[in-house]
């Protein structure tokens, strides 16, 4: 990393770290959305971004690892701190049986995709009569008193939440650094560039491929301990869905995917879009149904068709960073 | 001198059509082989079968005394059968650099990527002037060498080799099998499988014809070439 990418990451995280003390609720509230969608698109950017698997069920394990440290808090009130480790464990374990029954069985390219679709869709049927977690009705956590400050249990003001997803991302953003200079990232390029060259060279393709699943997946159950302990709610119809799912990869692929840029500066674009449509058409006076989506939909439209990589990849080459 | 490589009976299918029948072919430590036939006749699937990308349906291949049959690709190129695919198969996103310490991944080859990285550039100098660039923007003869260059980061004791001159200008496929004749004099073991019957039986010892997943001729390099039947299906004479 160059001189200039240290001083721009510099700025961002003072900027990040300060942010509590000068913004408003609403304000922070934004930001902490953002900052999840960052931390969820890094971590399924290991997945396509490195590896080039596309999964478009990331809310399984958004949903599984929410549900998990949920009940117990709910059922045994034990510390989410404790059930975040539950909630990676099966993640883990789910995502490995999933990438094992696609990879062993040569399940690629769109069906590996539609399989994933499958595993979530089957996970939100499944939890709509799951009565024990609440079933349909939705299992629903002690409100915080926002007053104080319970670390242990995850309770406390917004800050708390922001602190914590903002420590998320930016071990994500390191996580990700990390790998992708080590033999893990080179083997997940070979892989995605052409698969049977790189195992051909030796690449053991299945093992780095469950890999890089069972990463993603369980850096997106802690994701979803985090929103459940936010949000305080949980509905199969809302956490396994799929426009969660759509959600989460659209910041790293209109960002830049396979960059560490790529997740953050997509997150914030679509966290200032779908809140900035909000605000302007409410300023502008528009109150037409659907405007919103359209704004949305158009400027969305033009990054793909003008930035076909992403934004960081543009920004990077104007201001000579390496990708 | 013992069989290197050793496949006997061969037989693969895609889906109901045979592409190989009944293949059996040895490879002597030090020798080089050709592979010749038509567009069509089984020779990439052949060296798939070796290189474990493709499953034979029966049939048995040894490498080096190990039954390699039922290995993963993996596993066979850590053994040291290295594969240069036909249309080079390269990384072209990743500068020629990156592709060439990717051929050094696996295990018997990491702690020689130094040694090995010297010989690949002496014996293509210009990938190594063009070592920042991106594999993509090579001209083919480039990425002929930098397919070469890549498999032998990973020190195989048998490289396959697809199509080396496929695509390639005449002065570009002298060079490049040149370069294949260089390796095999320092050591290395080769198995060219080539359309281009001519040249290939030229530089190698001995020479198998593949016609429609059979083996119809076998014999030294010059045999081959001064028989009538190959001279008139592959030579055009």
């Amino acid at each position: 990393m160059n001189r200039r990418a240290v001083i721009l990451l510099t700025g961002l995280a003072i900027t990040l770290l300060a942010l509590p003390l000068f913004a408003n609720s609403y304000l922070l509230s934004i930001a902490t959305l953002f900052l999840f969608f960052a931390y969820t698109g890094q971590a399924w950017n290991i997945m396509m971004g490195f590896a080039g698997q596309l999964s478009l069920g990331h809310a399984l394990y958004l949903g599984v690892g929410g549900y998990s440290a949920a009940a117990l808090y709910f059922h045994y009130g034990i510390s989410p701190l404790i059930g975040l480790w539950l909630a990676v464990m099966i993640c883990a374990a789910l995502s490995a049986c999933l990438g094992a029954l696609a990879f062993r069985y040569g399940i690629s390219g769109v069906y590996f995709t539609l399989l994933t679709i499958a595993f979530a869709e089957c996970a939100r049927i499944g939890f709509d009569h799951f009565t024990w977690l609440g079933g349909s009705a939705g299992l629903f956590l002690k409100v915080a008193q926002r007053d104080r400050i319970d670390i242990l249990n995850l309770r406390g003001p917004p800050a708390l939440y922001y602190y914590a997803i903002l420590l998320l991302a930016g071990l994500a953003f390191g996580l990700c650094s990390w790998l992708l200079r080590r033999r893990p990232g080179y083997y997940w390029q070979a892989i995605r560039e052409n698969e049977e060259a790189a195992a051909a060279l030796g690449i053991n393709t299945f093992r780095w491929k469950i890999l890089a699943v069972v990463i993603s997946a369980a850096m997106t159950a802690v994701a979803g301990v985090f929103l459940a302990f936010y949000y305080n709610n949980l509905f199969p119809e809302q956490i396994f869905n799929i426009n969660r799912s759509v959600e989460i990869i659209l910041g790293p692929i209109v960002g830049g995917m396979g960059t560490l840029f790529g997740p953050v500066i997509g997150a914030a674009l679509m966290t200032l879009l779908t809140d900035g449509a909000t605000e302007l058409v409410a300023a502008l006076g528009w109150d037409i149904p659907g405007v919103k989506q359209l704004i949305y939909g158009v400027i969305l439209l033009a990054v793909v068709v003008f930035l076909p990589h992403g934004i960081w990849p543009a920004i990077a080459r104007k201001l000579k960073l390496e990708r | 001198m013992s069989h290197l490589l050793q496949v006997s009976d061969l037989a693969l299918h895609y889906g109901g059509a045979a592409a190989l029948i009944g293949v059996s072919l040895q490879v002597e430590k030090g020798e080089m082989v050709a592979l010749v036939g038509a567009n069509g006749a089984g020779k990439s699937s052949f060296i798939r079968a070796v290189a474990g990308i493709e499953r034979p349906i029966t049939g048995r291949i040894v490498f080096a005394g190990h039954d390699i049959t039922a290995l993963e690709s993996h596993e066979i190129c850590d053994l040291g059968i290295g594969q240069v695919a036909e249309g080079r198969q390269l990384f072209p996103t990743l500068t020629v650099l990156e592709n060439l310490h990717m051929g050094a991944m696996v295990q018997r080859a990491r702690g020689r990527l130094k040694t090995s990285l010297a010989e690949v550039c002496g014996l293509f100098p210009r990938l190594a002037e063009r070592r920042k660039q991106l594999a993509g923007t090579l001209s083919g003869g480039e990425q002929q060498m930098l397919a070469i260059g890549r498999c032998l980061m990973g020190c195989p004791e048998l490289i396959m080799l697809d199509e080396p001159s496929l695509g390639l200008a005449p002065n570009l496929v002298q060079e490049v099998l040149q370069a294949i004749q260089a390796l095999n004099r320092n050591g290395l073991t080769v198995l060219l499988v080539e359309q281009n019957v001519a040249a290939a039986l030229k530089i190698c010892q001995r020479g198998y014809v593949l016609e429609s997943g059979r083996i119809v001729m076998t014999g030294s390099g010059n045999e081959l070439l001064n028989d009538d039947r190959v001279r008139q299906a592959y030579l055009g004479l």
